[in-house]
């Protein structure tokens, strides 16, 4: 049955106790951890003010004072966002973290920086203000010198809108689960071996693809 | 699990660890991040708040800067303008797009999003206005006119425009013959300035609903009172546009590296540009989305060191 | 037109043309530099100050 090998499959790749762990290992301690759930803190920021914002409409903020607030929180969140991503990806790089199989849960988090620019993107579009103007007149010559802007036209703001509300959150989102989900399966990169340490027979170091 | 003594010195790391654990709470970690976060975030709105420079409207584009408007508008009548121009998706030019090597990228999807500068921006517009009937008979005459006049007209209209004295801040030529192209143009003025046009140009062949401001903002883009506006703010290719905020706010700090190329040969004078970029830029990103499998980006974390750092605690436990 | 009304007028008004930083043909907003300098800051800081001992998990 789809529905027993569906739940099967789910629970033994991640049993309870995998998916939501209440210790992890000892190498795990320092300030450099923090920061991929900062960026998850700072995405469920962007929602829910963007969730505010979307109550009355693009034209609310540029006509109220409550709506200028959470349009800040909104704007602020995203540097947040972006600020916390980026100190977290340099972290992860450093400790090598796609070794030991990891190799998909850094491509999952890289796609989802790219996808998150492009939701970032389509926010400034929709902004109904002089910078957003300014950028689709500018962003229409990079997108339609590869065919992309015959598709995707950066000046019809409704079609920009629905991206950003709709289509690139859900695609943010999905991708950023799929990433935390493959770090409970595959648990946190252990550190590179110690000097003068011998590797344990059959280790994987950077050696061998991920 | 349950622990066990001393951490391993050279761990697998595709194999779960069998060293010590320690005591972690995840869903607690989240929750004081969601208050740092939500309490940061109000702290900079409260601080800074957010800009909101108002849109250039085609009614203030046209009372600021008249000459300039008539100016862009003749170039989109006799289809000399960068829009007229373009190629795909817009129109059909020759020789106009841009192109990667031997690729042409541009003229792939063809024309889905026609713009007839001409008909759309000036000439339907004119149409529209009632209760002119010497305006009917301007356009009337422009239309019925071989190329070479329309061109005539329009060639001595462009070249008088720098000559104009502004009369109620109205351009008035000398004396000049543009043919029907002086009353067309006057009326154009009016209309933009009236905001009859930003109207007009959205409204797109009578349609009641609308979200779609491509003909308005390609119209816009095409003058310079825009142009220099967004230079005023510092957003101009040259100026590492693609990075910056109006005002004095932080902006898009993660596009340092796309706009870093367009500063620089052989990009900076290269009228394919944005395609070779947009290329590039692609191929790097895919290359850092495969990091994990290209050798020699894949080792140099271990070659740099900085991990030690990172796990120093494991290491002096394990190094003693 | 018109401005938007304000909840409350922001402590700094950042709506002032930004000052920028030039260097050959490079040039960036201090708004800009002041968030690169920010990040590489709290890299370090991240990498460098103490995390609290846990309890080993049994």
């Amino acid at each position: 049955m789809w529905t027993t090998w569906l739940r099967e499959r789910a629970v033994s790749s991640l049993p309870p106790e995998k998916l939501l762990p209440d210790r992890q290992p000892s190498y795990v301690s320092s300030w450099i951890y923090v920061f991929g759930v900062a960026t998850i803190a700072a995405l469920i920021v962007i929602v829910v003010s963007g969730m505010i914002l979307g109550l009355k409409g693009p034209e609310w903020w540029h006509v109220s004072s409550v709506g200028h607030f959470f349009n800040s929180i909104h704007l602020w969140s995203v540097e947040l966002f972006f600020f916390a991503m980026v100190v977290h990806l340099w972290g992860k790089f450093f400790m090598g973290a796609w070794r030991g199989g990891r190799g998909r849960t850094w491509v999952t988090g890289a796609i989802a920086f790219l996808v998150a620019i492009g939701a970032a993107f389509t926010g400034y579009l929709s902004q109904q203000n002089f910078d957003s103007q300014w950028i689709a007149s500018e962003g229409k010559d990079g997108l339609n010198s590869v065919g992309v802007g015959a598709f995707f036209n950066v000046a019809d703001f409704g079609q920009m809108y629905t991206f950003h509300v709709v289509l690139l959150p859900l695609a943010v989102v999905a991708l950023v689960v799929w990433h935390v989900l493959l770090v409970r399966r595959h648990g946190v990169v252990p550190p590179y071996p110690a000097k003068a340490a011998k590797p344990a027979p059959g280790a994987a170091s950077e050696g061998t693809p991920p | 699990m349950s622990a066990v003594g001393a951490p391993p010195a050279a761990p697998d790391p595709s194999v779960p660890w069998p060293g010590p654990f320690v005591r972690y709470d995840l869903v607690k970690e989240l929750v004081v991040a969601l208050g740092v976060v939500t309490l940061l975030a109000v702290v900079l709105t409260v601080l800074f708040s957010s800009p909101d420079d108002p849109p250039t409207t085609i009614q203030s584009w046209a009372q600021a800067d008249p000459a300039d408007f008539l100016a862009t508008a003749m170039t989109e009548l006799n289809g000399t303008s960068e829009l007229a121009e373009y190629g795909p998706p817009y129109n059909h030019t020759p020789d106009a797009t841009q192109k990667v090597g031997p690729l042409d990228l541009q003229s792939t999807p063809g024309v889905r999003i026609p713009i007839d500068t001409a008909k759309d921006f000036v000439l339907e517009p004119l149409a529209e206005i009632p209760a002119n009937p010497r305006l009917r008979l301007a356009l009337a005459a422009y239309e019925r006119a071989p190329p070479t006049l329309q061109e005539a007209w329009a060639g001595a209209y462009e070249e008088a425009l720098p000559k104009a004295r502004m009369v109620h801040g109205v351009p008035a030529l000398p004396a000049g013959r543009y043919g029907p192209v002086g009353p067309m143009m006057a009326a154009l003025l009016g209309l933009a300035q009236s905001g009859g046009l930003d109207g007009a140009l959205l409204a797109n062949n009578h349609r009641f609903y609308q979200t779609n401001y491509t003909k308005p903002l390609l119209f816009l883009s095409g003058g310079g009172y825009f142009e220099e506006r967004a230079e005023g703010q510092h957003l101009l290719g040259t100026q590492w546009g693609m990075m910056n905020e109006t005002g004095s706010y932080p902006g898009q700090v993660w596009l340092w590296l796309y706009t870093f190329w367009y500063q620089i040969e052989p990009f900076l004078e290269s009228p394919n540009a944005d395609a070779l970029i947009f290329v590039l830029m692609s191929v790097l990103s895919l290359a850092f989305i495969c990091i994990p499998f290209i050798p020699g980006l894949r080792t140099l974390p271990r070659h740099l060191g900085l991990y030690r750092v990172i796990w120093r605690d494991h290491y002096r436990e394990v190094e003693g | 037109m018109a401005t938007a009304p304000v909840l409350f007028a922001a402590l700094f008004d950042l709506n002032d043309p930004a000052r920028y930083l030039h260097w050959h043909f490079f040039q960036m907003s201090v708004a800009n530099v002041v968030v690169i300098v920010l990040m590489i800051a709290v890299f370090a800081a991240a990498l460098l100050i103490p995390f609290p001992k846990r309890q080993r998990s049994s």
